[in-house]
């Protein structure tokens, strides 16, 4: 299996009133037809290190270090029209609010066709054709006259097809899916993993997919990276972080959900709150609130210790051999 | 978690009158129309958010209320704490009918609500404290005797207030903003309060953590809920009785076990089909309903779930299917398929000698 990204030791600090480490010594590759998934809580970089993905961050106030590779190529030293170019033909993305991702005063038929005009060179017409085909493919009712809806006509679930529609239209390799049902009802939000899971497969393509919620990544990963405080603290097969997590914080995190627990029993919580990324890490980020934590987790940084085959965790408890179970 | 210190001056509870047998709550006929504006040709609309709802909590009790966007919920939660005007119906706190026997002033102190938005729904320019002690000040506490009882309350929700107390909700986490939320729901000393989405922004340990810290000022204070979320692991944990609504009416309700293990009404199997799955090797494989919630701009006629329940038949697009009991335990469900003998081909043979109540009526 070769690998479609490659993402070696990014780092990404905001800078501006106050300086935000959000990003620190991120390695990551996706393998081809993967869908990999991105787990972490609010501010933990999930969503950073995707657009930096696209170079969709700030300029003027982004520092980014390390390298990001994607099909071979350098994404951080393209221009600005080897970017355009590759955003939309090779990456897309799709965001958690449709509502505002998609443009209000131009119909979901012509802002598909743009994006085919745009990247393949076809005519209006053959471009307003393969929208009509694309919203078949997420399985719009009445496809025909949706061409001529603008967003705003459309119910929540609808607007989110047609996001993928837009996204796919360029038959992408890849594809960077930021919380893309988190605004949707419960209802719909299967509906949408179930076409996402099932266009994955027929388009063969690669999907890095954010999200917060573990249940959602169960419905559609196949490997996860589990964020905290800007680090991926581990990463595995989805089937083994969820069965035999490794990291203290993974553990907390899939053992505070509120999934079969009694009522009237206590949840399992983890204590505090996460670090602010004033200052890069030094130590282990999640010392402060772990329960097994060593005076060497405040020392240095733990080291990424492997697991097992493709399997890696930033704790030193997973580095003597027999504490590691599989 | 302390003892409440002796010089900590609390406000007085509206009294208990009637006992744990009178319900803390009834809710019968709630309704609430909103009328919107059409085209200028269009005939006028409304969005049908309430629907006679009619629902009642015990004392100590935690009812949960669960449905997708557009449901009503929150609506509800409205109509109970008076934020908006009924059109329709009658709210009984404790034996007292709001608006005659009871006060709004002393509804507010024996209802409080805790909303989805932990920013939104504080004064910017206060600090905490400030905005703690501000609803006690209103109710004729003094202001030092009001400022101890929010450092109190403070404490009890796992904030020190050394910290804590002369801060700005801007300079505090989410997690934590809802604790104050909490705080300052408490400092009138409710007995009841109603969770509107109040842990549905938060992350998930943190989730945890508030969930946690509710059960216990549950206990400390007596405390009733009522607790609106569209997160189902949540109220089946915290719930012991729940309603679920579609567009605006309630369709089943009844103890969240028996809802849950045996859901008769065919939204609500969707909607705990819909969960995401907690095992990789069982995946959900087919999404148990298609199409979105319709819009409750003119809903559809009859059962309302019927433009998108595979068990639709004629009848139920012509008369809205009423509550029925399902057992004696108070689990109801208002769907033709639990009402026996209504016409529904998969409706129960009517048992000849029950009570001849088919609970049907004409939309």
């Amino acid at each position: 299996m070769s690998n479609l990204v490659d993402i070696r030791n990014l780092n990404i600090r905001f800078t501006g009133e106050r300086t935000v480490h959000a990003v620190n010594d991120i390695s990551l590759s996706l393998g081809e037809g993967e869908v990999l998934g991105l787990l972490g809580e609010s501010g933990s970089g999930k969503s950073v290190t995707l657009r930096a993905l696209m170079r969709l961050l700030p300029k003027k106030r982004t520092q980014i270090s390390g390298t990001v590779k994607v099909l071979g190529r350098d994404v951080l030293a393209m221009n600005d029209e080897e970017l355009s170019a590759f955003r939309g033909q090779t990456v897309s993305m799709i965001f958690q609010e449709p509502a505002l991702a998609l443009d209000p005063v131009y119909t979901i038929g012509r802002q598909i066709a743009e994006t085919v005009v745009r990247h393949e060179g076809k005519t209006e017409k053959e471009g307003l054709a393969r929208a009509l085909e694309m919203l078949e493919v997420v399985r719009i009712p009445s496809a025909k006259r949706r061409l001529e809806a603008y967003p705003h006509e459309m119910s929540g679930g609808m607007r989110q097809r047609a996001m993928i529609a837009l996204a796919l239209a360029c038959k992408p390799k890849i594809l960077l899916a930021d919380e893309p049902t988190t605004a949707l009802d419960a209802t719909v939000q299967i509906q949408i993993l179930l076409l996402l899971r099932e266009l994955q497969r027929e388009f063969g393509m690669s999907v890095i997919f954010v999200t917060h919620d573990i249940g959602v990544a169960i419905e559609i990963c196949d490997r996860v990276a589990v964020m905290y405080a800007g680090q991926i603290v581990e990463q595995g097969r989805l089937r083994d972080i969820v069965r035999t997590p490794v990291h203290p914080y993974a553990k907390g995190l899939l053992a505070s959900t509120v999934h079969g627990a009694k009522r009237g029993q206590r949840l399992e919580t983890i204590p505090g709150t996460p670090p602010s990324l004033d200052k890069a890490p030094a130590s282990c980020s999640f010392a402060p609130r772990c329960t097994v934590a060593q005076p060497r987790c405040t020392e240095r940084l733990p080291p990424n210790v492997p697991v097992s085959p493709g399997r890696t965790a930033r704790c030193v408890l997973a580095e003597p051999v027999d504490a590691v179970t599989s | 978690m302390s003892e409440t210190s002796p010089s900590v001056e609390l406000l007085e509870q509206v009294e208990d009158i009637g006992g744990a047998a009178q319900p803390l709550l009834q809710v019968t006929g709630l309704t609430k129309h909103f009328p919107v504006r059409g085209d200028l040709f269009s005939p006028r609309k409304t969005v049908r958010a309430v629907d006679d709802v009619s629902f009642s909590i015990a004392k100590g009790e935690t009812v949960g209320i669960v449905g997708e966007s557009g449901c009503g919920k929150s609506t509800t939660a409205r109509l109970l704490m008076h934020l908006m005007k009924r059109d329709a119906g009658d709210i009984v706190y404790d034996g007292m009918q709001v608006g005659r026997a009871l006060s709004l002033r002393e509804l507010r102190r024996g209802m409080q609500m805790v909303f989805q938005d932990s920013y939104a729904s504080l004064n910017p320019r206060l600090t905490i404290e400030e905005s703690i002690a501000f609803g006690p000040k209103v109710h004729g506490m003094a202001d030092s005797s009001a400022r101890t009882l929010a450092r109190e309350l403070l404490g009890k929700v796992g904030l020190r207030p050394e910290t804590f107390a002369n801060r700005y909700p801007h300079e505090i986490s989410g997690g934590q903003r809802q604790r104050v939320n909490i705080a300052r729901a408490l400092a009138l000393s409710p007995r009841l309060v109603i969770l509107d989405e109040a842990v549905s922004a938060l992350d998930k340990s943190v989730e945890a953590q508030v969930l946690n810290l509710l059960a216990d000022l549950k206990r400390e204070f007596g405390l009733t809920y009522l607790f609106i979320s569209h997160d189902l692991n949540v109220v089946r944990y915290i719930s012991d009785r729940v309603l679920v609504m579609y567009l605006g009416e309630v369709v089943e309700l009844g103890p969240v076990d028996r809802v849950w293990d045996a859901p008769a009404h065919p939204y609500t199997r969707a909607l705990l089909a819909a969960m995401p799955s907690s095992d990789p090797d069982n995946r959900t494989e087919t999404p148990p309903i298609s199409g979105d919630p319709p819009n409750p701009i003119d809903p559809p006629s009859g059962c309302r779930f019927h433009t998108r329940c595979p068990f639709a038949e004629p009848l139920c697009a012509n008369a809205t299917p009423k509550l029925s009991d399902l057992d004696t335990m108070g689990h109801q469900a208002a769907c033709y398929m639990a009402i026996a003998g209504s016409g529904h081909s998969r409706a129960p043979a009517k048992e000849t000698d029950k009570k001849n109540d088919m609970g049907v009526t004409a939309a």
